[in-house]
């Protein structure tokens, strides 16, 4: 639907202090200052969050869904970049 | 309607925490009233939200008014069983939504006076006053930033917008003046510092209301006469439709659960 009147913002919530903030959702307002006080009512009623972001939606580059094998498949291959292949000495603990 | 009033024990103190949860649970409802209806949905969620605040706000206050008055009454028995006349809210709570100018310059106007209001009785000599007005300022904050936000949008906006929130604010003017409004068993409560004289509060009210109000290029009304009553128990016609339907379910099924 388009609503020139309201556009479209992303909304990045972080929940902790020393987590990133992270992509929640989106919302429809008028103004960022609109957008922040919708977020806080939408996203944030249950205690989710220390900290808001919103940025316009338009503001965002994307990937191309249909050059996603371009894109992500050639690393599928590399299982070697995952570090599976170490032996954690015990006393390291978890990690 | 087959389940009968309660008396109320009206004592001053009574009387008074009385008057602020009415208040609260009647904006509340009110609110609750455009669950599915807002304009958007994400005001759906706010005005909701700000219904619940309000809501748990008339609990603490409607809790402590029974323990006050220690007649075995309760929350729901202060919400559901009383009638009309024994209501002691602001008329301004009552007034229906109308659209939503209206709607938010009612809550403009309340929320500036509340944010106030609350912020001063954290001083209160009442332990339990104090402390709910605590935990209602952080709220009444909120909800003054929110409903201003709105009407410097709607004043400063379109051709539309603009001309419908200077209808709400020239409707809704004349019952501004009953939050400042005190009577005798109030000054008594004020004098032993339980409770806080509104008279002092209305000089930064006017000065919050006529910043916003500038800023959205709306006026405000020069008149200055003032409807009162709901304090009291005198209301406007809305607010016996209003209850019917907030007590319809335990006046016919006392005491129903789910």
């Amino acid at each position: 639907m388009a609503t020139p009147n309201t556009p479209l913002w992303e909304v990045f919530i972080r929940s902790r202090n020393g987590l990133a903030h992270k992509h929640c959702g989106s919302l429809h307002a008028a103004d960022s200052t609109m957008a922040l006080r919708a977020a806080r009512d939408i996203y944030t009623r249950r205690g989710e969050g220390l900290s808001i972001w919103v940025v316009p939606s338009n503001a965002i580059t994307a990937s191309d869904p249909s050059e996603k094998g371009m894109m992500f498949e050639p690393a599928e291959s590399k299982i070697y970049r995952h570090p599976t292949f170490y032996d954690v000495p015990e006393e390291v603990g978890h990690m | 309607m087959s389940v009968p009033s309660i008396q109320v024990s009206e004592t001053p103190l009574v009387l008074y925490v009385l008057r602020r949860a009415d208040d609260a649970l009647i904006l509340g409802h009110r609110l609750s009233e455009w669950c599915g209806h807002a304009p958007m949905l994400e005001e759906d969620m706010a005005l909701s939200n700000i219904g619940l605040d309000l809501l748990g706000q008339a609990r603490e206050l409607y809790t402590y008014a029974a323990k006050v008055e220690g007649k075995g009454n309760d929350e729901d028995k202060f919400a559901y069983l009383r009638d009309v006349r024994q209501y002691r809210n602001l008329l301004l709570m009552e007034l229906p939504n109308g659209d939503f100018a209206r709607t938010m310059v009612r809550q403009f106007f309340y929320s500036a006076f509340a944010d106030l209001y609350w912020r001063t009785m954290m001083k209160s000599s009442d332990a339990t006053l104090a402390a709910i007005a605590a935990k209602s300022e952080k709220e009444s904050a909120y909800h003054l930033r929110h409903s201003s936000e709105w009407i410097v949008r709607l004043g400063d906006g379109t051709e539309e917008s603009h001309r419908r929130a200077q209808a709400a604010i020239d409707e809704l003017w004349a019952f501004t003046g009953e939050m400042f409004a005190v009577d005798d068993s109030e000054r008594a409560l004020i004098d032993a510092g339980v409770a806080i004289d509104p008279a002092g509060l209305s000089s930064q009210w006017l000065k919050t209301v006529t910043g916003v109000v500038n800023e959205a290029t709306l006026a405000l009304p020069k008149n200055d006469w003032m409807q009162q009553g709901g304090r009291v128990g005198r209301h406007s016609e809305h607010l016996g439709h209003l209850l019917s339907e907030l007590q319809s379910l335990q006046r016919s099924f006392p005491g129903a659960t789910w």
